[in-house]
C-alpha cells in the first residue's frame, strides 16, 4: 500500500525539478565566473599600484586610473548623500503618513513606473535640469544629483518594503504608551526598518557606480589631467574611462581597460561588503 | 467588595468602521480600582470597545466614534483632549505580547518614557519597581540587558505589562491578554492582573468566561455591538438577569 515505488514517477518528475533548479543557480555563476577571470587574466599584466595612482596618458603602459577612480568615488558618495535621505524620507511619508490615500497609491505606482526607465534618460534629465537649467555645468555635482534621481525609485521602493514589514502591532504598542506618530517612527519603526533599508541602498549604489550612460549626457570627461578639487569641478569616473580605452585603436588600451574593469569590479566588492558588514552589525541586534 | 468611584463613565457610545456600526449606544460605568471583565461572543465589539476607551479605535481608517466617554469627569472626546497625552493615562496590553525587539528587557520597561522624551536618574529603580509590580522581576533581574524577546511568551506579556505600568497610568486596558500564551504563563498573568486590581482601573477583555469570573469584579456581557447585562461578576454569573446571559454562560451558544 505504502510502497515506494508506487511514487516512482513522482519522484523522477522531484528529481528532475530539483536539477533544472540547480542548473538555473549554476549557469548564471559560471557564465559570471568566466567573464570576471576572462577580464582579471587581460588586465593582471597592467594592475600595479602605479595603474591605480596614474593619470591618463597617450602612451597605455603608463596610463592610470587616478582621476577616475577617485572622481567616481566622489560621485558615490554625493550620490549616497543625497539619495538615501530623500529616499527614505518619501518611503516613510508613503508607508507611515500617506497610507492608502489616492495620493499616495497614484505617486507609488509612477515610482516603480520610474524604476524601469533606461538610464540614459535620467542622463537627458540630468543634463536639462542640472547641467543647463541650474546653470551647475558638466560637474561632480550635476553628476551626483543626477545618478541621486536615477537610484531614488529603488531606495524607495526598498525602504518603503523594509519598512511595511515592521509588524503593525509593535506600533499600536507604541501609542499605546502615549507615545506620538514621529517618536514612534523614529525609535520603534525606523530601526527596526535599517537592516531592510540598506540592503535596498546597497543594491542602489552597486547599481549607480556602474552606470555610464548617463554620465555621458551629463558630460563626464575620458581624459582628465587633475582630480576633481570641489562639487563644481568637471570630473571622470570608471566606466567612463574603461569605455574610453576600449575605443583607442591601440590594442594595448584594451589590456587597460580590463584593468580598469577590474578596479570597477573591486570598488564596487568594497562597498557592497562595507554595506553588508553594516547591515548585520544592526541586524543582529534584533532577535 | 467595596462599592467605589467611578473611573470611566460611558454614555451613548457609537462606534463604526466605514458604514459598519459595531458598537450601538453603550452606557457604562467603569469603577476605580477594580478588575471589569468584558465577555460576548467573537465579533460582538468588545475589542472595539476597548479601543474606544483610550483613543486606538480611531487610529483605524475610517473608523468613527460618537458618544461621550468621561474620565474622572472629563469627556477624553473633547476637543481640548490630546489622544496622545491621554494614552499615557489610560495604558494598554495587546493580545499578542509585543516587546520592541530591537531593545532590552531595561529598555522595554523604560519603553513608555523613553519614546515620549526622558528616562530619569533613577532608571534602575523604576525597572526594577516596575518588573516586581509585573512579577517578572526575579526571572528576568540577571538578565536585564539581554533582548526582550529572548523572553518566553507568558513572559514577554509581563514584561508588556510593566512596560504599561511604567508610565504610572490611571486606567489599565487589557485586549485577551492571555489569549496567545500557555495555560502556566496564563496562570501567572491572572493573578498579576488580579493584584494589580487594587492599585489601578482595570478593563480587560476575555473570551474565556472562566477567566473572566476568576479575576474580575464587574462583568459586563456585550452581544451583537450591545450591551446586555453589566452586574457584580459573582452576580452575573450565577444569576444573571437576562435570557441572553444566561444562555451565553451556560454554552448554549458562542
Amino acid at each position: 500500500m505504502m510502497n515506494k515505488d508506487q511514487r516512482i514517477g513522482g519522484r523522477i518528475a522531484e528529481w528532475g525539478f530539483r536539477i533544472v533548479c540547480l542548473a538555473a543557480v549554476i549557469i548564471p555563476l559560471l557564465v559570471l565566473a568566466t567573464l570576471i577571470v576572462d577580464v582579471a587574466i587581460d588586465g593582471a599584466q597592467r594592475l600595479s599600484w602605479e595603474f591605480i595612482s596614474s593619470y591618463p596618458s597617450r602612451i597605455p603602459e603608463q596610463a592610470g586610473v587616478l582621476p577616475a577612480l577617485v572622481g567616481s568615488l566622489f560621485v558615490i558618495a554625493l550620490t549616497g548623500l543625497l539619495a538615501i535621505p530623500i529616499g527614505v524620507a518619501a518611503a516613510v511619508y508613503l508607508n507611515e503618513y500617506g497610507k492608502n490615500s489616492w495620493v499616495a497609491n497614484i505617486i507609488e505606482i509612477n515610482i516603480a513606473n520610474l524604476a524601469g526607465v533606461p538610464s540614459v534618460v535620467y542622463g537627458l534629465l540630468g543634463l536639462g535640469l542640472f547641467v543647463r537649467f541650474a546653470g551647475m555645468g558638466r560637474s561632480v555635482l550635476a553628476a551626483g544629483c543626477t545618478l541621486a534621481l536615477l537610484i531614488l525609485p529603488i531606495v524607495i521602493m526598498a525602504s518603503r518594503e523594509a519598512l511595511r514589514s515592521v509588524p503593525g502591532s509593535l506600533r499600536e504598542a507604541s501609542y499605546g504608551l502615549g507615545a506620538t506618530k514621529w517618536e514612534t517612527i523614529r525609535q520603534v519603526v525606523l530601526p527596526m526598518a535599517l537592516p531592510g533599508i540598506l540592503t535596498g541602498t546597497i543594491l542602489s549604489i552597486s547599481r549607480a557606480i556602474g552606470e555610464t550612460a548617463p554620465l555621458i549626457v551629463v558630460g563626464a570627461v575620458a581624459y582628465m589631467t587633475f582630480l576633481p578639487d570641489g562639487l563644481d569641478s568637471s570630473f571622470s569616473v570608471l566606466p567612463i574611462q574603461i569605455y574610453d580605452w576600449t575605443t583607442r585603436p591601440q590594442p594595448e588600451f584594451l589590456i587597460n581597460a580590463a584593468a580598469g574593469i577590474v578596479v570597477l569590479l573591486s570598488v564596487m566588492l568594497l562597498l557592497n561588503a562595507a554595506a553588508i558588514l553594516l547591515r548585520n552589525k544592526y541586524q543582529k541586534r534584533m532577535y | 467588595m467595596s462599592t467605589t468611584s467611578t473611573k470611566l463613565s460611558v454614555s451613548d457610545l457609537d462606534a463604526s468602521y466605514g458604514d459598519h456600526q459595531v458598537l450601538h449606544s453603550i452606557d457604562m460605568d467603569i469603577p476605580a480600582k477594580e478588575v471589569t471583565a468584558l465577555i460576548g461572543p467573537s465579533g460582538c465589539g468588545k475589542s472595539t470597545y476597548l479601543r474606544c476607551l483610550n483613543r486606538m479605535h480611531e487610529l483605524t481608517t475610517a473608523a468613527t466614534v460618537n458618544g461621550t466617554v468621561q474620565l474622572d469627569g472629563a469627556d477624553i472626546y473633547h476637543d481640548d483632549i490630546d489622544p496622545v497625552l491621554l494614552r499615557r493615562h489610560i495604558g494598554m496590553v495587546f493580545q499578542k505580547p509585543a516587546p520592541f525587539p530591537t531593545w532590552s528587557i531595561a529598555d522595554n520597561v523604560l519603553a513608555g518614557l523613553k519614546l515620549t522624551g526622558g528616562v530619569p536618574d533613577n532608571a534602575d529603580e523604576i525597572v526594577e519597581k516596575a518588573l516586581k509590580g509585573a512579577a517578572l522581576w526575579e526571572e528576568v533581574k540577571d538578565k536585564l540587558d539581554k533582548p526582550g524577546t529572548s523572553l518566553s511568551g507568558g513572559q514577554q506579556q509581563r514584561l508588556c505589562i510593566a512596560r504599561a505600568i511604567t508610565v504610572e497610568p490611571d486606567v489599565l486596558l487589557m485586549d485577551e491578554p492571555c489569549s496567545a500564551i500557555d495555560p502556566v504563563a496564563t496562570a501567572r498573568v491572572e493573578n498579576l492582573i488580579h493584584e494589580l486590581g487594587e492599585n489601578y482601573t482595570i478593563v480587560v477583555v476575555t473570551h474565556n468566561m472562566q477567566q473572566a469570573a476568576r479575576i474580575s469584579d464587574k462583568t459586563a456581557f456585550l452581544m451583537m455591538g450591545e450591551l446586555v447585562e453589566f452586574d457584580e461578576t459573582s452576580k452575573l454569573f450565577s444569576n444573571p438577569s437576562k435570557q441572553e446571559t444566561e444562555d451565553y454562560i451556560t454554552g448554549k451558544f458562542g
